[in-house]
């Protein structure tokens, strides 16, 4: 078993030092305490002794080598005893730079000074110095334990710089990646799991806008502040866009309910036996599906690539609530009979009233019905539900004196008359288009025959 | 401008938005004639009456929930917990619901809701007054969490929490309701959510700290200056969404980071902040990150030298920085 002779710490502040002159050879008796080494440091110049008896098997450096504290320099041991391989750090070789450098020592004793190696760097001490090209063993380290600091570093650059006539360094540029190279769950919990709070946070008062004098009304004697809910908003807000987008146009025509009337009162009780409520709506319902198939146009929406036919024929029927109001649409209304749809009507209407619908059930309309006769209502200019191109008024159902043809010959008699209105939009229709289409409306509920 | 307390910068808020936006109304337990057990809401029910200033059952669930279901209707509620260690009752109201709501329906409603709440320790509040439950809360996605630390951004905060559209977990020091004193602007203006603020420059270390313990920093910075010591102190304000991009400026400047919160340490906001720079800013470091924070213990001791063990003080930042700054 031989002895390692190690580069000792000189102080507390040293980290490393400089093999000044070998004063032993490979070969040469060792005697315990005889002096192997001259070691420099900045500060003093002292001998090496051994620590163990022997013969000097090996010496890991040469005269001039800078070399970090606690690492092997040299190997005393028995002729014939293999010295150990090299493993030290040298931090500074004048002749190969980074040569025998990165390891760690394997088997040498412990480092006289306990606990943090030497040139232990801090990440940022290390990139500085990779990217300034800086010999750390030049710095006098300010730090814990001689630590060599951001600030000692760059106080080093500072001043090799002032007497570096080259000036060669290089620009300090973070290299950390910039944020775009981030992936998406690097984020933070930001983006759609917060709503942007402009959107419907009202102004702020910096500046006399509209909204300033509603805040004193609360207070005020004379008015009542109704809070705007969140479906009052929603109405609002379509309401606007509706009119905004479309040129609306309405056309409103006449029809004598006469047929209907009489289907109806026929067929009430029966469909009462089947549990359905037979009302006039699906009657309309029918009569607009049979003139929505005649006059596919009406049943489109315009974009900008063109006029989108829908195929499908989903009719949405307003329904008011106490605070506005919610358009559930019947799907595939075309492939209702009259008692599907009645059916249909009452159980959406129903649940509409008690927040039960679902979402797909209130989307997807092609053309909506508002009913706004049922509050006594003869005719009105509904807005189209967008993107939909029309939608259809009904008028209250009430007797009219009317002039008939009775036999070639003019004759006042009492129908049960409706008004039907038909806003649509104008790029997509023009007069004579909704005018056709209400003709076929007419036509079908004026000539009722159970479908 | 005129010097007023952290409490008084929550009232005004408060004060002007009731006055701003019908919409806005409060509730809470004795936040009404009472005007609250800090008396935060002094004055309020007399002057918007009962219709606005809602004094709430003793139920914490109730409350948030209440609030919860106004505030997807159009309202915008600010609900008062009493103490921040009465929130929990309400953890299902904020967490599960509040938080998730605009996520879960796919940004068909959202939740405009803010839920004031005294937080800390130091008062001799023992148990169940001296919670600190920010790193609770800041863990869930969807929900803001803003602690004030000052007059001035406690009113300009308060006021953003109230307009936004999202929950928002507003947490005041109530140590510093009277003791942090400071100018506030006369007028309108508002502070931004999601924006830390670096509230004194400095070369050497960076110390990170919110609400009461910024108020400590900004006094223990004072100190070691006469050392020689530059500290640049962040005021985080808002912990989620944090804003990452002042948080890693700092410390690409100074290149070592201190925390200090009074919450415990363990897996305590420190630790998001640590992980973060560790991450994003590993080859600025020049020192190992360090927290100074509340022991972890339950909870803060009745007991005043236990009270004052746990509590994080000038004296511990002082000599936390110095360790720091000397490393």
């Amino acid at each position: 078993m031989g002895t390692p002779v190690i580069m000792p710490q000189l102080g507390e502040s040293v980290v490393e030092g400089k093999i000044g002159k070998w004063l032993k050879k490979v070969g040469d008796e060792v005697k315990l305490y005889e002096p192997i080494f001259e070691v420099e440091t900045d500060k003093v110049t002292t001998e090496v002794t051994a620590s163990g008896e022997g013969t000097l098997l090996k010496l890991y450096f040469d005269e001039g080598d800078t070399v970090q504290a606690g690492a092997l320099v040299a190997y005393i041991g028995q002729p014939g005893e293999t010295p150990p391989e090299a493993s030290s750090i040298s931090v500074h070789d004048a002749h190969s730079a980074g040569e025998a450098s990165k390891t760690q020592p394997a088997e040498v004793q412990p480092a006289p000074q306990r606990g943090r190696g030497p040139t232990r760097l801090s990440p940022v001490v290390a990139r500085i110095a990779a990217e300034y090209n800086v010999d750390v063993s030049q710095i006098q380290g300010t730090g814990e334990g001689g630590r060599i600091t951001k600030r000692d570093i760059l106080a080093y650059i500072e001043s090799r710089s002032q007497v570096d006539e080259r000036g060669e360094t290089r620009g300090a540029e973070s290299r950390v990646g910039s944020e775009a190279e981030l992936a998406p769950w690097e984020y933070p919990s930001t983006g759609e799991l917060f709503k942007p709070s402009e959107e419907t946070a009202p102004p702020a008062p910096t500046q006399p806008t509209p909204r300033a004098p509603d805040a004193s009304r609360p207070t005020s004697p004379t008015t009542d502040v109704v809070p705007l809910s969140s479906m009052r908003r929603a109405i609002a807000e379509h309401m606007v866009r509706s009119v905004q987008t479309s040129p609306h146009a309405t056309t409103v025509w006449e029809v004598d309910c006469s047929q209907i009337s009489a289907h109806r009162e026929a067929n009430k009780a029966a469909f009462e036996r089947d549990g359905a409520h037979l009302t006039f709506l699906p009657y309309f319902i029918v009569a607009t599906v049979q003139a929505l198939k005649r006059h596919p146009r009406v049943n489109s929406s315009w974009e900008e690539r063109g006029i989108v036919l829908h195929r499908t024929i989903n009719i949405g029927v307003a329904v008011s609530l106490p605070d506005g109001l919610i358009v559930p649409v019947i799907h595939n209304a075309d492939a209702l009979s009259l008692l599907g749809l009645a059916q249909a009507i009452h159980d959406l209407a129903e649940r509409a009233r008690s927040g039960r619908l679902r979402p797909n059930e209130v989307q997807g309309g092609t053309f909506t019905i508002t009913n706004h006769g049922g509050f006594g209502s003869l005719f009105a200019t509904p807005i189209i539900h967008q993107p939909q191109c029309a939608i259809l008024g009904i008028g209250k159902i009430e007797k009219r004196p009317v002039v008939v043809d009775a036999g070639g010959t003019d004759a006042l008699t009492i129908r049960p008359m409706a008004y039907l209105s038909l806003s649509f939009d104008h790029r997509v229709l023009d007069g004579a288009d909704a005018d056709h289409f209400m003709a076929t409306l007419k036509w079908t509920l004026e000539n009722w025959h159970a479908p | 401008m005129s010097e007023k307390t952290l409490v008084e910068g929550i009232r005004e808020a408060l004060d002007e938005e009731l006055a701003r936006d019908p919409n806005v109304f409060i509730t809470g337990t004795d936040i009404g004639p009472r005007g609250g057990v800090f008396l935060a809401t002094q004055g309020l029910y007399a002057k918007y009456g009962p219709r606005r200033i809602i004094d709430s059952p003793l139920a914490e669930s109730s409350i948030i929930g209440v609030g919860i279901g106004a505030a997807m209707n159009g309202m915008r509620p600010v609900c008062e917990i009493q103490f921040a260690d009465f929130i929990h009752p309400a953890y299902n109201q904020i967490v599960n619901e509040a938080a998730r709501m605009f996520y879960r329906s796919g940004g068909q409603y959202c939740v405009p809701l803010v839920i004031r709440c005294p937080y800390g320790g130091g008062v001799g509040g023992g148990l169940y007054h001296s919670q600190s439950v920010e790193a609770t809360f800041a863990h869930v996605p969807g929900l803001k969490v803003v602690i004030p630390s000052n007059p001035r951004d406690a009113k300009g905060l308060l006021k953003s929490a109230i307009r936004d559209n999202n929950p928002v977990l507003f947490l005041e020091p109530k140590k510093g309701y009277r003791a942090i004193k400071g100018e506030v602007p006369e007028g309108e203006y508002t502070e931004p959510l999601g924006v830390a603020k670096v509230t004194r420059a400095g070369d050497d270390i960076t110390v990170y700290a919110y609400g009461m313990m910024h108020f400590y920093c900004v006094q223990a910075a004072d100190q070691v200056a006469e050392e020689g010591i530059s500290v640049e102190l962040v005021d985080l304000r808002t912990l989620n969404p944090l804003d990452k991009a002042t948080v890693l400026q700092s410390f690409k400047k100074t290149g070592k980071a201190l925390i200090v919160y009074e919450d415990n340490r363990f897996v305590g906001f420190g630790a998001e902040i640590a992980a973060l720079l560790c991450e994003e800013a590993f080859e600025h470091m020049d020192a190992p990150i360090m927290r100074l924070a509340g022991p972890d213990v339950p909870a803060v001791p009745y007991s005043r030298p236990l009270q004052d063990w746990f509590m994080p003080d000038v004296q511990r930042i002082v000599e936390a920085m110095r360790k720091l700054a000397a490393y």
